[in-house]
């Protein structure tokens, strides 16, 4: 019994503030010697801040709380320092260089030397042993970008193995790999724990998560809602859901009252590949439909594929397209670019606003016309007093906070910054316009504020599809929901049988309800 | 403060440059007893840079895509050769000459423009190789020796404008030039505050607009002055007129058209551009293409001005145009940058090395000091960008004690994520 076993570590009444943003407020975990112990929770909820705070990311000092690691109080001050201890973190996105071999990989910033210079045959030998420890049988000169993310996931264990890691703190570990390279990463934790090594893992695999664990810590909302001991108190995924959704829903909604109409939109047997990775589907066989004056949620976790869907709808945008259909009006249509797809009515507003959605060197009244920039021109010649005007007119409408439209996109805040978006897709006048996480980062205010926009545009005849990791925003913003896991549709509901409870169930158990 | 900022609009940049310029123009004067703002060495100091002005033109809409192009040196000298060839040779006319240049240019433009916007190879390497390629060719073709040009191609790199119409004491042509470029300014000056009244946007205030046409107007008629009174025979240079309508071309290109906003958008962001629907390949296809054909004209004018085509010709001429152009103001990274600004950038280093040939300042130390001058722009431009703004203004009174002004104060990121909007 894991009870039974000393603990190992100690989190004691962490808590982690960002400018302005209380992440982590008091929070506590046990991890016991020899166990597995798992931490979940929403996107956003804390979990990697906390794993951050215990691998040094953040060090001694930017947060408040204790550390106790092996009966003895720790004060990480970098991530070396927290590897010196024994606890190694593996994130989601892999630490490989991609280009170096296993073994250069492995003793990457550790390499045995002799006089100064590396032992390679030293280095190649004990690379070989490692590689044994983790069940993975290659080649240990093979260049790292040359064998498949699970087994690169194996390298990384083998490079913590050989730090003489104690607690191994996986982030994601299986969010990247097929059914078969998760099981065996899952008995290796599993046979690792067996050795004495201790893990904590973060996934949103909750099947997996019942699977291996000794004990699940619920965090929400940045504090600690409680820690289940998995075999004692008979937990199974419904009482991981409800604990980490356990939030009410509060009216943080405009009033509406939805006017809908037919299908219009409907996309049919949707599949497409991964864009690097030539035999992974990022969509599979997904068909969906959008009435006209409708708002369609998209429920998914991170990595579920919905963005990976949107953008590959939005002009192939994204992937490498497969098969499907798009039938818009009754009328089958290929849209092989954006420029196409923008023609045939379609906006897409982009999950990640900095990178993706705006030229931070713009102003408003450029990126409000940057997608319709044929309105304001004759003959290619841009109207300037146009622009003007109608970047004007959107400020009004939407309210936008800015001294002028002249003003920088790059000053504004980030529900103005999404206001100005939205704009700029109103300004081509789209049929559909899909929103990607249109309220990520943005206050509570301008939330509802974009809200009030969404439902107008839908008042106006047109389909909205929204796309949110925030399944309340799903719940009081949608018509419909639509639940992804694993690049595959899983199910719908109407809004009136939708609840976090019946989402979370269809967005993690694929296999089940499929 | 305010006042001075609204004088000279909003590019802060380009008002620094501006001021450097005539910083520069003063001290030269001063320095060498009033010999740089002579007839003859103003004429020279345009006959002798504008092909660098005009590789600047193309080169800052390469950079503002994001890209650079190395090899306009040797793509300006085989276009040289080739056209001094194809004229003695075929005994094409002049301006059939001028075809082929021309055609060439956009050849060897698409060519490269293939590989850096449909192959996706960066253009620092592709335009790398070119610059060995037609350098190569040039002297391939010219067999390493020099190929001189006729009298009648000699006029677009050494030509002035006429005499005609009554004996004024002064060219009547250039007189007109200059008067039509002051109704210009007056005109377009008019028209924007019209327009800013009729939009309801800030006005700015009356003396604001005066003075600013006093300053600008007086600079031309004296530039007018200069150019009209020099020795017999020389008046306004031809180079310089076909630079001034390449200036008015793509400084419109580039701020008022779908393509140049297209240039802007990818360059800004390249993502952000494509997902909006612009065609980002075509773009990029377009913009090395361009470089190339003004590279090809820049190497006409050159050969005209020489009286012949050598293998040696626009060696160095890509530093020159990209130093230029950052100098203007143009952004490492892409994004930023006008043809306007890079045509003051190119002045100053023009006006430097004439000012320091002038004072009989060896070539040692005038690259040491050109060096210095390009670093220093660039320094301050990523200074400006580390501090969240681009105020020249605000700059030198916080060394002067004053206070910022409030609306170019440092950008507050994180006062964003906490705001709650009413």
């Amino acid at each position: 019994m894991p009870s039974a076993n000393p603990i190992i570590l100690q989190m004691r009444s962490i808590t982690k503030e960002f400018p302005g943003v209380k992440a982590l407020s008091d929070v506590s975990i046990t991890v016991r010697a020899s166990e597995i112990h798992s931490i979940c929770g929403e996107n956003g909820a804390g979990k990697s801040t906390l794993m951050k705070v215990l691998s040094g990311v953040y060090p001694f000092g930017s947060y408040e709380g204790e550390i106790v690691f092996q009966n003895e109080v720790c004060e990480f001050k970098d991530i070396r320092a927290s590897e010196n201890a024994g606890i190694v973190i593996i994130h989601q996105e892999l630490a490989l260089i991609p280009e170096l071999s296993i073994t250069e990989n492995i003793f990457l910033g550790n390499e045995p030397t002799r006089f100064g210079v590396i032992n390679w045959d030293e280095a190649r030998q004990r690379s070989v042993e490692l590689m044994a420890r983790v069940g993975l049988s290659e080649d240990p000169n093979t260049p790292v970008k040359e064998i498949g993310v699970g087994k690169q996931q194996l390298v990384e264990i083998a490079k913590a193995l050989n730090k003489s890691v104690k607690l191994l703190i996986l982030d994601e570990p299986t969010a990247a790999l097929n059914e078969s390279d998760s099981q065996h990463l899952l008995d290796l934790i599993r046979g690792l724990k067996g050795k004495g090594i201790s893990a904590i893992m973060i996934s949103h695999k909750l099947n997996e998560i019942e699977q291996v664990s000794d004990s699940i810590t619920i965090i929400r909302d940045g504090k600690t809602i409680e820690t289940l001991d998995v075999k004692a108190d008979g937990v199974d995924e419904d009482r991981i859901i409800k604990a980490m959704v356990g939030r009410t829903l509060e009216a943080r909604f405009p009033d509406h009252t939805p006017k809908i109409g037919e299908v219009f939109f409907e996309v049919k047997n949707w599949t497409v590949g991964h864009p690097q990775i030539a035999d992974r589907l990022v969509c599979k066989h997904s068909s969906f439909n959008v009435r006209r004056g409708e708002i369609v949620g998209f429920a998914g976790l991170m990595g579920a594929g919905r963005t990976e869907l949107a953008r590959s709808i939005f002009g192939r945008s994204y992937g490498n397209f497969k098969s499907g259909q798009i039938i818009k009006d009754g009328k089958e249509i290929t849209l092989r670019n954006v420029p196409d797809a923008i023609k045939h009515g379609l906006g897409y507003v982009t999950e990640d606003r900095k990178t993706l959605g705006l030229n931070l060197l713009d102003d408003i009244k450029t990126t409000t016309v940057s997608a319709n920039l044929n309105a304001i021109s004759t003959r290619t010649v841009v109207d300037v007093d146009k622009e003007y005007a109608v970047a004007e007119q959107y400020r009004k409408q939407l309210r936008t906070k800015a001294p002028s439209v002249d003003e920088g996109v790059s000053k504004l805040s980030g529900g103005n910054q999404q206001k100005v978006v939205l704009a700029k897709w109103m300004f081509t006048d789209p049929d559909l316009l899909i929103l990607d996480e249109p309220t990520r980062g943005i206050d509570v205010g301008a939330k509802y504020e974009i809200y009030g926009i969404i439902q107008a545009l839908a008042d106006q005849g047109k389909g909205v599809i929204v796309i949110s990791s925030e399944l309340p925003e799903l719940l009081g913003i949608s018509d419909r929901i639509y639940t992804i896991f694993e690049g595959a549709i899983t199910g719908v509901l109407n809004k009136d049988q939708a609840s976090q409870e019946s989402l979370m169930k269809r967005m993690t158990a694929a296999r089940k309800s499929a | 403060m305010n006042a001075i900022k609204q004088l000279f609009g909003g590019n802060t940049r380009q008002f620094g440059m501006i001021f450097a310029l005539v910083a520069l123009v003063l001290f030269f004067q001063w320095k060498t007893g009033g010999v740089i703002l002579t007839p003859d060495n103003v004429i020279n100091l345009i006959n002798g840079y504008s092909y660098i002005l005009i590789l600047a033109i193309g080169m800052v809409l390469v950079i503002i895509a994001g890209h650079i192009d190395l090899s306009v040196g040797s793509v300006a000298a085989f276009v040289g050769i080739v056209v001094a060839l194809t004229m003695r040779d075929w005994g094409l006319p002049w301006y059939m000459g001028i075809v082929v240049g021309l055609v060439l240019g956009a050849l060897i433009g698409a060519w490269q423009g293939f590989f850096v916007a449909y192959v996706g190879i960066p253009a620092f390497i592709v335009t790398l190789a070119g610059m060995l390629l037609f350098r190569g060719a040039n002297q391939y073709f010219g067999k390493s020796l020099t190929v001189p040009v006729s009298t009648d191609f000699q006029y677009i790199g050494a030509g002035y404008l006429p005499e005609i119409g009554p004996d004024t004491g002064y060219n009547n042509l250039t007189l007109l030039l200059g008067f039509i470029v002051v109704a210009a300014l007056i005109w377009g000056e008019l028209r924007s505050h019209r327009k800013a009244v009729a939009l309801g946007a800030d006005v700015k205030p009356l003396w604001v607009t005066i003075v600013k046409l006093v300053v600008l107007c007086g600079v031309v008629l004296y530039a007018t002055y200069l150019f009209a009174t020099g020795r017999p025979g020389t008046s306004f240079p031809i180079p310089g007129i076909i630079l001034g309508v390449l200036v008015l071309a793509y400084g419109f290109i580039s701020a008022r058209t779908t393509l140049g906003r297209h240039v802007y958008a990818v360059g800004g962001n390249r993502h952000a551009a494509a997902l909006s629907g612009v065609k980002s390949k075509r773009t990029d296809f377009l913009v090395i293409l361009n470089m190339a054909v003004l590279a090809g004209l820049a190497g006409m004018i050159f050969v005209a001005r020489s009286n012949a085509s050598g293998p040696s010709d626009g060696v160095g001429w890509e530093l020159d145009a990209i130093a230029a152009v950052f100098i203007g103001g143009a952004a490492v990274t892409g994004g930023v940058g006008t043809v306007v600004g890079s045509m003051i950038g190119g002045l100053v280093m023009a006006v430097l090395n004439n000012g320091l040939y002038l004072m009989g300042v060896g070539s040692d130390m005038s690259q040491i000091i050109k060096g210095l001058v390009l670093l220093a722009a660039v320094v301050f431009d990523v200074y400006n960008k580390s501090q969240g703004k681009a105020s020249f203004i605000g700059l030198m009174m916080k060394k002067l004690g004053g206070r910022d002004n409030p609306d170019l104060a440092v950008a507050e990121p994180l006062k964003d994520a906490v705001r709650i909007e009413s």
